[in-house]
């Protein structure tokens, strides 16, 4: 330590400072007294000692039994010392360091400094260049604000030290390893300079100056930070600034051409709007809030009178976006807007006009909506009341979708004030919506019936009393007019209109109450009618059932009640059909047809996922022992010419068995923790059926039923004895025999049962599957399988129906199987190779998309291999799977432009139209990757796009337009 | 695939303007012809030409090479019809123009799909 050479006393102390680093936590107070001392006067050093000394320093920073004073001492030291700003970047990150710590824990000495500490700071970060280190820097002034430390006299200073960065022009290095980004900075920042209104009466004029830049970024960047600013800024500081700030905000959304500019200006005149809302009048000062919005208004209440010129629409956000702002922003601006907007509506004539208008006024509406109507409303909105009801109802019965479509929506929102609309106008509300519901214009009827669903929960009396009884009678008076025949698929779209409306208007229960028997009525008369077409019929029913059972899941006495009129009368129906066709096979009953049992499955499975557990012990209590047993008597009508056994073995009770179907939607639905009688023997008898049912619907139906179950059996003992059998079932089926296909069925359907919940043995029934893609009869089945063990299935073992499904099932399903997967295509025949890439492209189709971006680069070649695989279902599945990692992961896409481009060409000249498309697509895609990557194959694509221009199919066609006029 | 394009100076597209209409179209996939024609919104817009070129160059973009695109006014609703007519059917006008990168950026512009 004494060495008179320099670099040797360097040394010393580097050793000495490493191992306090290590220590310091070790120390007693008189030590650390001792070494300060000595390190402080190292400070006057040779500067090659500098850096290690200040390593030290860091070190003792961090006792702490550091003595009284110490710290300020240390600190005055350094200041006086060291010129900072000469030192390398990691000497001055250490003296950042060193501050921050003494910041963290003896915030009252330095305190005592007064302002001598942040004007030594200010000298010391000064000309600071580092992001690293600013990012400290910025944190030890937000502090030093935010911790009250004295500013005294320095406040510009310290504004000018900080805001010379702003805004920040920061581009990380590629491969950065600290892994700094422009955000972290401009993040930072903005946190100091928005941190005091002290900085106002600088910062203000330098975001004025910033908005006008040619700089997207800089604008951004101004934008977010007087939005930032608007937060903690009162009237005195925004006072001077206001026509200035306004005028840049006019002059940006009026001009602008991107959509985030004008977004960033709306928030900030918001955030104004807001910011002089807030402040509290003194009865001599000027209201600000007034006198700024009316400038606003002054600038832009003449371009609402143009509704077909460009600012009309600017001139309405900026006008919606300061009247957001509060309740008195908003009276002020309404009370000029509203009748404005309303005058001009009747001065205009063209519907196109109209919209626009009425969609404006739409915008401030909905703005009321925020606040729901005052008291104090009375004056200025009920005054409109009569012109704003008229002007709605004149749209409605326009000739123009469009102007209908936002007259729908203007309903919506007015309808939704409560208290605004008088029971009369109510009434004429209810009469144009049932109008407009059974328009032949299916937008117009859609967004009715939005409408009519989301008002029918505020006035439900109105509309169970008035839309209900005369939609029944619009259904009945269709029904009887069939005969006609010319007429009758006119009658077919208003059957299904009103039946969509009739779900759609059931968000009440004491409305529910009333559709879903006239609902069952309908149903219970299509199955009795015998026209050819009523298989379509009662699946419309079912939609609109389903549709209704979505609407009261929430509500559990709408639930209940739901569960216990329909699911009976379903069951009962179906069953008596089942019967009737056992004893006339040849009469064929439609209601049992497989199109309509699977209409019915979502009725029932979402009739039962939301009963609360007791209710739901007392209908499996009935549901079960119907099917085990044959036990009717919970059914109504329960009068039936022969039992009902469709676990039972022979030709006529074919029919009776595809009812498990229903016994599925029900059993696979109800919540975990509801025990189901006979569970044992209801899963034997669904494992024999599902081996040895020859109907592939029923086979297949027992075998989800049968997972279902597996999925949320509670492990032990009995679970393993079950699944034991059913594995000793399905080897030898799988093995040889006429029945390899369902016992395939079976395999997959439980292998996703188990890879859902993790189950141990689920690795093993994955490689029997695994062993199967060589298989030349069942590998393509097999191959389409990971499909399904990787999608969502629609109706049992997903997450609504209450199965067991682990997060990450998938990554875990991936990372298990895709080397096997990868090397049994490697190892493969050549007339089984595309079932191994089918697989894989299923596999990765499913995974979540950062996982698979992570993994591209290994998987990248093998996909690629993919699309020269003949097979087009390959084809197609790789391309859908490629498409979207051209936008998430353009660097590792850009390497294999060549291949990419050459391999999507000549796809699109595949013989499947589907193929053509989806490379297409793919082409269409490639855009998004840097433009210096194309540029090379510009020529050469748009030529080669020539082609399918002329294809014989129209989508194809489509298609290409749009990727030939994006290259 | 022309009723999308954005009109250079209003929020709205050709067909809201009624600038260009179904009736005025004509096409005969068996001779391979195509002819469009635009009516402008006031007789002495300053834009026909432009509006003539954005559509031109998607009816280039869009349709297979053996049409033959004919692009031209209205009879009778434009001051300088024939003239506007005249540099329309000129390829290597349009070529030029299209070499022009100010003028190419306006047109990708009317004819970029709107947000």
């Amino acid at each position: 330590l004494e060495n008179t050479d320099p670099r040797m006393r360097g040394r010393g102390i580097q050793l000495l400072s490493q191992v306090l680093l290590q220590c310091y936590s070790l120390l007693q107070e008189k030590e650390v007294l001792h070494l300060v001392l000595f390190y402080e006067n190292r400070l006057q050093d040779h500067h090659l000692v500098i850096p290690s000394v200040l390593q030290g320093l860091r070190a003792l920073s961090m006792c702490e039994v550091l003595s009284p004073g110490l710290a300020v001492s240390v600190l005055r030291a350094i200041f006086q010392e060291v010129h900072v700003q000469s030192l390398l970047q990691l000497d001055r990150h250490t003296v950042y360091s060193i501050i921050i710590n003494f910041m963290g824990s003896r915030e009252e000495e330095l305190k005592g400094l007064g302002a001598d500490f942040t004007f030594g700071f200010i000298q010391m970060m000064d000309g600071e260049k580092d992001p690293r280190n600013l990012l400290l820097a910025f944190q030890i002034v937000r502090d030093l604000i935010a911790k009250n430390y004295a500013l005294g006299p320095f406040v510009e200073e310290l504004f000018e030290v900080t805001s010379c960065y702003f805004p920040i022009d920061f581009t990380p290095p590629p491969n950065d390893p600290h892994g700094i980004q422009r955000e972290d900075l401009i993040l930072s920042l903005r946190a100091v300079l928005a941190s005091t209104p002290q900085f106002a009466e600088f910062l203000l004029p330098l975001l004025i100056e910033k908005m006008d830049s040619d700089l997207q970024s800089a604008k951004l960047d101004s934008l977010q930070t007087l939005t930032a600013c608007c937060a903690i800024y009162g009237q005195k500081e925004l006072q001077e600034f206001l026509p200035s700030l306004w005028s840049s905000l006019r002059r940006e959304v009026f001009q602008t051409a991107s959509e985030k500019v004008e977004a960033e200006c709306l928030a900030a005149l918001h955030a104004l709007s807001a910011c002089l809302s807030r402040s509290v009048l003194s009865c001599d000062t000027e209201d600000l809030l007034d006198s700024f919005l009316s400038s606003i208004l002054q600038d832009c209440r003449h371009h609402l009178c143009e509704p077909d010129m460009k600012l009309v629409w600017p001139s309405a956000k900026l006008l919606q976006a300061a009247a957001g702002a509060s309740l008195r922003a908003y009276h002020r601006v309404t009370s000029i807007v509203l009748p404005l907007l309303l005058e001009q509506y009747t001065k205009h004539s063209q519907s196109s006009q109209r919209r626009t208008l009425l969609e404006m006024l739409l915008g401030f509406l909905e703005l009321q909506q925020k606040w729901g109507l005052v008291e104090e409303d009375e004056s200025s909105l009920l005054s409109l009341r009569a012109s704003i009801c008229s002007v709605v109802f004149s749209a409605l019965t326009d000739p123009s979708v469009q102007l209908q479509l936002v007259g729908i929506r203007a309903l919506t929102v007015v309808g939704s004030l409560q208290g605004f609309l008088s029971p009369s106008d109510l009434e004429l509300v209810v009469d144009h919506l049932i109008r407009l519901t059974l328009h032949e214009d299916s937008q117009s009827s859609e967004a009715a019936m939005e409408a009519a669903g989301s008002l029918a929960p505020i006035y439900p009396k109105v509309f169970s009393g008035h839309m209900v009884p005369r939609l029944e009678e619009e259904l009945q008076s269709v029904s009887f007019s069939e005969c006609e025949e010319e007429s009758s698929r006119d009658h077919c779209s208003l059957q299904q209109r009103c039946l969509q409306a009739l779900a759609a208007v059931s968000t009440h229960t004491s409305i529910v109450k009333e559709t879903v028997p006239v609902l069952l009525q309908h149903l219970r008369k299509v199955q009795k009618g015998s026209e050819a077409g009523n298989t379509q019929g009662m699946v419309s029913v079912c939609q609109s059932l389903h549709r209704v059972a979505l609407q009261c899941q929430q509500d559990a006495e709408g639930c209940w009640y739901y569960h216990q009129t329909v699911v009976p009368c379903l069951l009962a129906m179906a069953v008596q059909a089942a019967m009737q066709e056992s004893a006339h096979p040849l009469l064929g009953k439609a209601l049992i047809e497989e199109e309509v049992l699977a209409a019915m499955v979502p009725v029932i499975s979402a009739a039962t996922t939301h009963l609360s557990p007791e209710l739901a012990v007392q209908s499996v209590s009935h549901v079960v022992p119907l099917f085990l047993d044959g036990e009717v008597s919970f059914l109504p009508q329960n009068s039936f010419p022969c039992s009902f056994q469709p676990f039972e073995d022979g030709e006529c009770f074919d029919a009776q068995r595809r009812l498990v179907a229903l016994l599925m939607a029900f059993v696979c639905s109800l919540p975990c923790n509801v025990a189901i009688p006979q569970q044992e023997r209801l899963l034997r008898e669904l494992l024999a059926l599902s081996c040895s049912c020859n109907c592939p619907f029923t086979a297949t139906t027992a075998a989800k039923c049968f997972a279902g179950l597996v999925n949320k059996h509670p492990a032990g003992q009995q679970l393993d004895e079950i699944l034991q059998l059913a594995v000793n079932r399905m080897e030898p089926s799988l093995a040889e025999g006429p029945r390899r296909m369902q016992a395939l069925t079976l395999l997959l359907w439980v292998t996703k049962a188990l890879v859902l919940r993790y189950h141990p043995l689920s690795s093993h029934l994955t490689d029997k599957l695994l062993g199967l893609l060589s298989d030349v009869e069942l590998g393509p089945a097999a191959a389409d399988g990971f499909s399904l063990l990787m999608a969502d299935s629609p109706d049992v073992l997903h997450k609504g129906c209450h199965a067991d499904v682990r997060i990450m099932f998938r990554q875990r399903f991936f990372t298990n199987n895709v080397p096997k997967l990868v090397q049994g295509f490697h190892g493969a025949g050549p007339d089984v190779k595309a079932n191994y890439l089918k697989g894989l492209s299923h596999v990765l189709n499913h995974l979540p998309k950062p996982v698979l971006v992570t993994e591209l680069p290994t998987l990248l070649s093998l996909l690629l291999e993919a699309l020269s695989c003949s097979d087009r279902v390959v084809q197609l599945s790789t391309l859908s799977c490629l498409q979207p990692l051209l936008f998430e992961a353009p660097q590792i896409m850009s390497l294999h432009v060549d291949t990419l481009v050459t391999k999507f060409l000549s796809l699109t000249s595949s013989p499947t139209m589907a193929v053509r498309i989806a490379a297409l697509r793919c082409a269409h895609a490639l855009t998004s990757l840097p433009t210096t990557v194309l540029l090379p194959y510009k020529a050469r694509v748009i030529r080669a796009l020539a082609k399918p221009l002329d294809d014989k199919k129209r989508l194809v066609r489509k298609e290409a337009v749009a990727a030939r006029g994006e290259w | 695939l022309i009723r999308s394009i954005n009109d250079p100076e209003h929020p709205l597209t050709l067909e809201e303007l009624n600038v260009v209409e179904q009736v005025r179209v004509k096409v005969n996939d068996a001779e391979s012809t195509v002819a469009v024609e635009f009516t402008p919104t006031i007789p002495h817009c300053s834009m026909a030409t432009l509006i003539g070129l954005s559509i031109k160059v998607k009816l280039i973009r869009s349709l297979p090479e053996r049409f033959k695109l004919d692009v031209h006014i209205t009879p009778g609703t434009h001051a300088s019809e024939h003239a506007v007519n005249k540099q329309l059917a000129d390829k290597e006008r349009v070529a030029a123009a299209l070499e022009n990168s100010h003028l190419l950026e306006v047109v990708n512009q009317c004819l970029s799909a709107r947000p």
